[in-house]
């Protein structure tokens, strides 16, 4: 059973994205980079699996940020190989492109299972999981928060979310896609020591791949949410706030 | 030319779904403006009780077959795909929810059409259509230009009023033709899982005091359930709290999640992704505390306060049970 996990860079929204002077993308230079928490999912899930199947697992992430350090972690948790992907773009390819640049790496390997993030906060055409299914003509489904594997008989068994709490139970046949969006338990914590030490001797292996015939979104503008709609703010110390917001809950009979 | 509007209709245990409305009532306002008419594709089994609920729709296209009495993303991928052949849409409408966002990218990349994720609004500017997308976790806006290519969009549940789109009436039905459709589906439907039991019910506890991200650990989250206890109500979360196994599954709150309509939601460290914010818009008063000016959840919130939430919550906590006497 050879698993194939996409982990994917984002921004980190803590630090905040700027708009660009076009005001038609973001300015790539107000970002941070790091793992999209969805594909920290997906890693967990792969190894999951990998404990109780044996199944091999590799990781796969286009060159962007500090990818690096993500792939060495995927390392330290237990992935068994690792891939940085040499695109040549310059700014974060759109999820068409990113879906075409990882089809071109993994037509024609061996893997029974490929896992992402469900989707990512800068998925604005669409997510990976299904755009790559799409293209490898491979089945996909998305929103999936438990994965078991019935290798020999060539399936998996998974459950879907739907609002309200339920899930589907559905039977996937291998090879598939499968968008994860919760792995069945938090993503395992990393000791920074035990990075350290598998950073020495990390290899990250590189692969390059090229993506074409893909027509962008026209993006006329891009905003923040628009002011004025918000909030009515209160202000003050600490103290004055709680009593404001006790205040506004007794006039609206909130309070026993 | 293609100047229709084609809605997928999402349907669960029987009934339609209020998505499908939303769609609808948007559709009905695109499709005259485009010079087209409105097609709702209706994928199934048994399902043609439902047509009449349809009636804002000009043509049903139907698919009624036993491997779609549940949705699987194979099949309906591929019938949805005959349906869109068969529409000459401008736009073809999905949800953005469990159903629609597996078929928004399977779809995209099997038929080649461009998609837009996460929209929140549609209208006509300069003479062309522009969709609104919310991406960066609500953070920013981004607004598409569309070509005259057919596109697929997801659009973000309780952007559009669903009354718009509640219209009976017997539109004209189309069979979607079987004979395309791939013998052998790759996925299968096996049972539903129903919600976790034996915990209390957030969609009918009038007072919540939701905490997100900003809550930061395990340990915190007895301090948020001292002031739900003071204010008589319950704790509930957002996806990251719950995928942290802060708190159980049934207090979240958002997309596969639960969708509340309390009198109060205090939401503390919440910063108001749009997977959150569809579960508890049509709270009655928000007030949410988050140490992020820009978090979007200010944008949906009555009353916001800029802070540290661990500097207010004792504060507030203390000044409730005094008033409380």
């Amino acid at each position: 059973m050879n698993i194939a996990v996409l982990a994917k860079q984002v921004p980190d929204l803590v630090e905040g994205v700027e708009i660009d002077a076009s005001g038609k993308a973001v300015d790539p230079t107000s970002i941070r980079y790091i793992l999209s928490e969805p594909d920290d999912h997906a890693l967990e899930e792969a190894l999951l699996l990998k404990e109780r199947t044996q199944a091999r697992v590799e990781v796969f992430s286009l060159e962007l940020g500090e990818v690096r350090d993500t792939l060495c972690t995927a390392l330290a948790k237990g992935a068994d190989r690792v891939v940085m992907v040499r695109t040549g773009l310059e700014t974060p390819p759109d999820s068409h492109t990113t879906a075409k640049l990882f089809a071109t790496v993994l037509r024609g390997s061996a893997f029974d299972l490929i896992l992402t993030g469900v989707r990512a906060i800068d998925d604005l055409d669409g997510s990976l999981g299904g755009l790559l299914a799409g293209y490898l003509n491979l089945p996909y489904v998305g929103l999936i928060r438990k994965v078991e594997l019935a290798g020999d008989q060539g399936k998996a068994i998974v459950e879907k979310e739907y609002p309200g709490g339920y899930a589907a139970e559905l039977e996937v046949q291998l090879p598939a896609v499968l968008g994860i969006q919760a792995a069945e338990q938090p993503p395992r914590y990393l000791p920074v020591s035990r990075l350290r030490q598998v950073m020495k001797a990390a290899k990250v292996e590189e692969e390059t791949a090229t993506a074409e015939g893909v027509e962008p979104l026209a993006v006329g503008r891009m905003h923040k949410p628009e002011e004025g709609k918000g909030a009515t703010m209160l202000s003050g110390s600490p103290e004055e706030v709680a009593r404001q917001v006790a205040s506004l809950l007794s006039e609206r009979r909130l309070l026993r | 030319m293609a100047n229709n509007v084609l809605v997928l209709a999402e349907h669960f245990q029987g009934h339609v779904t209020d998505i499908t409305f939303e769609l609808l009532g948007k559709a009905r306002e695109l499709a005259p403006a485009l010079g087209g008419s409105v097609g709702v594709a209706l994928l199934g089994h048994d399902v043609g009780g439902l047509v009449s609920e349809l009636g804002a729709a000009a043509v049903v296209y139907a698919a009624d077959r036993p491997e779609l009495r549940e949705f699987t993303p194979d099949a309906y991928a591929a019938v949805l795909g005959i349906a869109v052949a068969h529409a000459s849409p401008r736009v073809v409408l999905l949800g953005s929810t469990s159903v629609g966002l597996d078929l928004l990218s399977l779809l995209s990349a099997r038929v080649n059409l461009p998609c837009i994720d996460n929209c929140t609004a549609i209208k006509f500017q300069d003479g062309g259509l522009v969709a609104t997308s919310q991406i960066y976790g609500g953070k920013l806006f981004a607004e598409v230009l569309l070509t005259q290519r057919t596109t697929l969009i997801a659009v973000a549940p309780g952007m559009f009023p669903a009354e718009a789109g509640r219209v009976s009436g017997k539109p004209q039905v189309v069979q979607i033709p079987h004979a395309l459709v791939a013998p052998e589906p790759r996925t299968s439907f096996r049972r539903w899982i129903e919600p976790p039991p034996g915990d209390v019910d957030i969609t009918k506890i009038p007072i919540l005091v939701a905490v997100g991200r900003g809550i930061q650990s395990a340990d915190n989250v007895p301090r948020a359930e001292a002031l739900a206890e003071v204010l008589g109500g319950a704790v509930c979360g957002s996806r990251p709290v719950i995928d942290q196994a802060w708190l159980p599954k049934t207090r979240q709150v958002g997309k596969s999640g639960m969708t509340v309509k309390p009198k109060l939601y205090l939401a503390l460290g919440v910063s108001g992704a749009p997977e959150h914010v569809e579960g508890m818009r049509g709270a009655e008063l928000i007030v949410a505390i988050n140490q992020d000016p820009q978090a979007p959840i200010f944008s949906v919130a009555h009353y916001g306060v800029v802070a540290d939430l661990f500097d207010i919550l004792p504060l507030l906590t203390a000044e409730i049970k005094t008033r409380q006497g």
